[in-house]
């Protein structure tokens, strides 16, 4: 699978100008002489990560961006070569109801299907961070078929509870795709960003945990002062780096995914096999059960 | 049997006032070519020079992020100021290389003043400042540019500025990095030494200086700041070592100064108040 990262920096809240940009990124990636199968883009792609109460203004139902999204792609010279695959992270307006989403997107040259759409779950609300004033929580994480495998997705916080890729990768998620915005904070540490040293620690060890290919699309661009950092990656199922982008500017990351990796690398270190084996005895457990089964602990 | 050797690890971790200065400059370079020229299409800034470390240290990163023909470095000194803050600024402006321009603020100030002759040096002190931001944004707005801050952490934190002066301008490179860090961006940044090693001084009154102002010295109230910040009780500071006095002094500047970081106080009579329900982030 030939997956490419657009990692964008987007004009806040400028939309069309920001679907021009990602239609330029098209058609740059449709031209490739080897056609490339998934093409991810981050978090709030198209409008920022930081609106505030303008995320009413500037969310979009998720199949009219699927729709968008669709002719965009086909407008670009090469697409009518075959199928993509497109995962965008947008603000979603759900009949009145507004999400930090993000949608895996099939388009063939004369169709397209909305294959699933991942609600972030963990909204920060600390710090410089606010979604749950504005944003409701996802309620579920799914492990969905598509034509490369099951894959799952996580934005952003989603991705900083280990819990969350270990159940995408125990129900199946063989590909872990993260569309994240993250301000850069932290400037001790030797050389690059704390908060970029902690994403890169934290996606290694799972993709060397459990065997998974990690794809990370990171914003980038300052907001308000804030800056987006970037550094979006592509990590094999052995935790190393096959790509990395700059923590700074609009970037494509490009990287050919051998499944065969998946085998070779669980092979060598069963652990997912074994979390399988001793899943049941962790959670079915009585102590955690008080944890667990508070009312309005379960999906709806 | 021979005792097995032990490894203690430290009682406290040192408060995280080290930075990384090539990452720091080159993440403000980027701010101030992001805010300025991509999302406000303003390719020039103008900047306050007074011959201290902190507008060197932002003129240094203006000049790498616009070029010197965009910076505008404008000295504006008042009759008593020190002519070695003069000289000082002189100075980096010639490394530099920069657009420069020197306005002598005395008449301005004095054409007020001279109508309040029992002002005392702390509302002259605050008139100087507020005239030099009335010139700042005027020369802004003939040159096409942006004002661009000077405030660093530290005198934001402890209340050291002249409200809506020093901390008027749009955009701040520095203004998360305590002093202690300015001085570490401002070696990295080659900022000649004369102007990183003096004693600084707001310049409002002869033989000023900050620390003399403050009762403490930069590097004890950044380290003492840096840990009120991340959440220590006075108890947990006086602990590692730092004393009690230095501690409170702190401490009191902090909290009786919440308000200068602040923009003013709007009665709400509404449910679509600006800023409190009515919310839109500076960049939409």
């Amino acid at each position: 699978m030939k997956v490419a990262v657009v990692q964008s920096k987007p004009h806040k809240g400028d939309v069309e100008k920001n679907l021009a940009e990602l239609g330029a990124a098209f058609r740059q990636l449709a031209a490739a002489e080897r056609p490339y199968d998934l093409v991810v883009a981050p978090e709030a792609a198209l409008t920022g990560y930081f609106l505030e109460g303008a995320v009413y203004e500037r969310a979009f139902e998720a199949e009219d961006l699927a729709r968008t999204l669709a002719s965009l792609w086909r407008a670009a010279p090469g697409a009518e070569r075959g199928p993509v695959d497109i995962v965008l992270g947008f603000y979603e307006n759900d009949a009145g109801t507004y999400y930090n989403s993000a949608l895996y997107l099939h388009v063939t040259p004369d169709r397209h299907e909305l294959v699933h759409v991942h609600r972030k779950m963990f909204l920060p609300t600390y710090g410089v961070f606010d979604e749950e004033r504005f944003l409701s929580r996802g309620r579920r994480l799914q492990a969905f078929e598509t034509r490369f495998g099951h894959m799952a997705i996580l934005i952003c916080e989603d991705a900083w509870h280990a819990i969350m890729p270990t159940l995408a990768a125990v129900k199946g998620a063989r590909v872990l795709v993260v569309p994240s915005a993250s301000p850069g904070r932290g400037l001790e540490a030797g050389g690059e960003l704390e908060s970029v040293q902690h994403w890169r620690n934290v996606l290694r060890s799972y993709a060397v945990e459990h065997g998974i290919f990690v794809i990370y699309a990171g914003l980038a661009g300052f907001e308000g002062g804030k800056g987006m950092t970037g550094s979006s990656s592509v990590i094999d199922p052995f935790g190393e780096a096959l790509v990395t982008a700059p923590t700074l500017g609009a970037h494509i990351v490009s990287a050919e995914l051998d499944f065969s990796d998946i085998e070779v690398a669980r092979a060598r270190l069963p652990l997912l096999g074994d979390l399988a084996a001793v899943l049941p005895d962790l959670l079915f457990d009585v102590d955690l059960m008080p944890h667990v089964m508070r009312p309005g602990s379960l999906p709806a | 049997m021979i005792d097995l050797p032990v490894i203690e690890a430290p009682r406290f971790r040192p408060p995280a006032i080290d930075i990384d200065p090539a990452l720091a400059s080159e993440w403000l370079v980027a701010f101030l070519q992001d805010e300025l020229v991509a999302r406000r299409r303003i390719a020039n800034a103008v900047i306050g020079l007074s011959g201290g470390v902190d507008s060197a240290v932002v003129a240094y990163l203006a000049v790498r992020a616009l070029g010197p023909e965009h910076v505008h470095c404008i000295r504006m000194p008042y009759r008593t100021s020190s002519p070695d803050s003069l000289a000082d600024a002189q100075a980096v402006i010639d490394a530099l290389g920069c657009r420069s321009r020197t306005i002598d603020i005395s008449a301005a100030v004095d054409g007020y003043l001279q109508f309040e002759p029992e002002a005392g040096p702390r509302r002259r002190g605050n008139v100087m400042a507020r005239t030099r931001m009335l010139v700042l944004f005027d020369q802004s707005s003939k040159l096409g540019a942006l004002p661009i801050g000077t405030g660093n952490k530290t005198e934001r934190l402890m209340g050291y500025f002249t409200w809506h002066a020093d901390d008027s301008p749009p955009l701040n490179p520095i203004g998360d990095l305590f002093k202690t860090q300015v001085w570490q961006l401002a070696r990295f940044l080659g900022v000649p030494v004369r102007v990183v090693d003096k004693a600084p001084s707001a310049d409002l009154e002869a033989d000023q200086t900050d620390e003399g102002d403050l009762g403490i010295t930069y590097l004890e109230a950044d380290r003492i700041l840096a840990l009120i910040l991340s959440g220590r009780s006075d108890e947990n500071i006086v602990a590692r070592g730092f004393s009690p006095g230095d501690v409170q002094l702190v401490r009191k500047r902090v909290e009786g100064t919440h308000w200068k970081r602040h923009l003013p106080t709007t009665a709400m009579l509404s449910n679509t108040a600006i800023n409190e329900y009515y919310l839109r982030p500076v960049d939409y």
